[in-house]
């Protein structure tokens, strides 16, 4: 699914040359839920731009379901976030004067669905990513933290992507919503097999992955089973 | 992107920031306003002064005296001066030149006219017939200056209507009443319909009196001022204007051209001359109210760029969901059209309401044609397009990532 070999990613600032990212090889299949963690520094980002493809690595090839995305144009990569990634983020990043449902119909606008279909997608996207439907028609700005993250989740999830890359999701919530939060991506991994790639500078998130890949400096320290997986029990609403 | 989304899109991102965007349209309804104002005012000026130009009459020639030359000598004493126009030349005219339809000479000369005490000076114009038909002139009431009159040196007159409000009051009926000219009492035997036009030269400020009368009792000489010759039709104007020249050439014993003691003049031509002149007016005025329109543009690509930096994060998000290049550069070139295309059309509105507050307030006639409407569409959406093409190309050159960390 995820097969990246030798990533290297080096920025150039005039004559100055900064290594973030040396020799980073994985795997990630299908269906699992795998947690990035390194403190900040660390290259955790500058990876997550990469598997995101919202960036291209300096060397090394990055296959995202058996096609290499390490060496596409800017167009062609758009393509790829289109079709294949849906991102969540740390601040939500929606649309505050649009509705809850305009803004998870968002991505298919781009990707070409026809209008009578968007709705009905988008209200799938959020039931999965469990938001209330009396929340449906309000402006984003008019939701808490918890519920604009969830309808950040539904609107990664609308497009059926491959892969979800959350960056930091809980980041702005508080300890009890992040929770939460953290159980959605559970729960859409364990019902709907979705593959989830979560970055998280915290432990105590990232052991709420199956898997960790704990990176440091630019290399991968250590990537590991988690097996004191914390796992959110009541899927409460928002 | 289907059309419906970049118009859905461009529509809730301008509503977002109601006032900005009004303002920012404000400025191109002032431009495009100004711009069709000014030019309504200044094709209004050009109709007006052709139309009082064709009240003269249709395809017609006026053969004027030029300038009298002594016989070998190359001194002029000035134009309009010669008296060398004869009744004969204009019956040979007649005769000779098939195209020439009617013909009227005149002798005209500004006399001080008496009636009951009141007086006025006017043009008093000595004349035939077939000036009403030549000249366009119709009778309000009364009849004009018969050839009958004209044989029997009658002391006849045919009032204007500015003539007739001034010496007798407006809307007043004097047939048969009498007026002095030069002393010399004429019997008031009809009235003109008004032509319009204000002024010096109105067609209106005129008394027609009979051609001999006029040169024989007034003038004391034979001689004719002005021949109004009517030409068959438009397209034979030229034809006939070489032909009257040539003819009195001739008759005049003239063999150079150069030294003629006639001007032929063709009234295309005095239309023409007129029209570029309110052409060039209309043009300056244009151009003036163009320096706001291109405020107006400065304005829009002003919004525009601040627009984009403030929706930076959104841009990236936009980006980081799968919009291209192209998507980000077209919703924001679609947000500046709207902009200036909305203005233009309220702007077509108020230069509207504006030429009609002129004509209501100062009476001069103002004409909105249908090409500067659409001229004023073209042009606020070319100013979209041109001013909206480099915010929106830094919008889509902008890198995702560094979008999306934009704070």
């Amino acid at each position: 699914m995820i097969i990246c070999e030798s990533i290297t990613k080096v920025y150039v600032n005039g004559d100055v040359e900064t290594p973030v990212l040396k020799d980073v090889s994985f795997e990630v299949k299908h269906g699992e839920f795998v947690a990035i963690m390194g403190p900040s520094g660390s290259g955790k980002s500058t990876l997550m731009h990469i598997l995101g493809a919202l960036d291209t690595p300096t060397s090394g090839t990055y296959r995202l379901n058996g096609h290499d995305v390490s060496k596409l144009s800017d167009d062609e990569l758009a393509d790829v976030r289109r079709d294949k990634i849906g991102f969540v983020f740390q601040s939500f990043n929606l649309l505050s004067r649009a509705t809850v449902l305009r803004n998870v119909a968002l991505p298919l606008i781009y990707a070409g669905v026809p209008k009578t279909k968007r709705n009905s997608k988008a209200e799938k996207a959020l039931i999965a990513a469990g938001l209330q439907e009396d929340h449906w028609l309000h402006l984003s700005n008019q939701l808490s933290g918890g519920q604009m993250q969830r309808v950040a989740i539904a609107r990664a999830l609308v497009n059926d992507p491959a892969l979800i890359l959350a960056d930091e999701p809980t980041g702005n919530l508080d300890t009890k919503t992040g929770e939460v939060v953290l159980g959605t991506f559970q729960e859409l991994n364990r019902t709907n097999r979705h593959t989830i790639v979560l970055i998280t500078h915290e432990l105590y998130v990232a052991e709420h992955a199956d898997r960790i890949i704990h990176i440091q400096d630019g290399s991968i320290l250590e990537d590991i089973r988690n097996h004191k997986k914390r796992v959110v029990r009541m899927h409460t609403s928002l | 992107m289907t059309i419906q989304d970049i118009f859905e899109e461009t529509y809730s991102s301008l509503t977002v920031n109601k006032v900005r965007s009004g303002l920012t349209i404000l400025g191109i309804v002032i431009g495009i306003g100004s711009v069709i104002a000014m030019v309504s005012i200044g094709q209004g000026a050009q109709g007006s002064i052709e139309s009082s130009i064709q009240s003269i009459g249709s395809n017609l020639l006026l053969v004027m005296p030029g300038a009298q030359r002594g016989p070998g000598y190359q001194v002029s004493s000035g134009r309009g001066s010669a008296q060398t126009l004869t009744q004969e030349d204009a019956d040979a005219i007649i005769k000779q030149i098939t195209l020439a339809q009617a013909i009227a000479p005149e002798i005209s000369k500004r006399y001080q006219v008496v009636a009951r005490g009141t007086n006025t000076n006017t043009q008093v114009v000595g004349t035939v017939q077939s000036y009403p038909q030549v000249r366009n002139i119709q009778m309000e009431q009364g009849s004009f200056i018969t050839d009958q009159n004209v044989l029997s040196l009658s002391r006849v007159v045919v009032l204007g209507p500015t003539t007739r409000d001034d010496l007798f009051g407006e809307g007043s009926n004097p047939i048969g009443e009498t007026v002095k000219i030069n002393g010399i009492d004429f019997k008031i035997i009809g009235i003109t319909k008004s032509k319009g036009g204000t002024g010096f030269g109105s067609q209106d400020d005129m008394i027609f009196v009979p051609l001999k009368t006029a040169q024989k009792l007034l003038a004391g000489a034979d001689y004719v001022t002005t021949i109004s010759i009517q030409v068959q039709d438009q397209n034979s104007m030229t034809t006939a204007q070489e032909e009257v020249t040539n003819l009195l050439l001739e008759r005049h014993r003239i063999s150079d051209p150069q030294l003629a003691d006639f001007n032929v003049l063709n009234q295309a031509d005095i239309v023409a001359t007129a029209s570029s002149i309110t052409g060039t007016f209309t043009m300056l005025l244009a151009a003036i109210a163009g320096i706001s329109l291109l405020v107006g543009g400065i304005g829009i690509m002003n919004m525009m760029l601040t627009t984009v930096t403030e929706r930076t994060r959104e841009i990236g998000l936009r980006k980081a969901i799968g919009a291209k290049k192209k998507d980000i550069s077209i919703q924001f070139l679609a947000e500046s059209v709207m902009l200036t295309f909305s203005g233009g059309v309220a702007g077509v509105l108020f230069g509207w309401l504006v030429s009609l507050a002129v004509t209501q307030v100062t009476g001069i006639a103002t004409q909105i044609s249908s090409s500067s409407v659409l001229l004023a569409f073209g042009v606020s959406a070319v100013i979209g397009i041109v001013f909206g093409y480099y915010p929106a190309r830094r919008a889509a050159g902008l890198n995702p990532i560094e979008a999306l960390r934009y704070e």
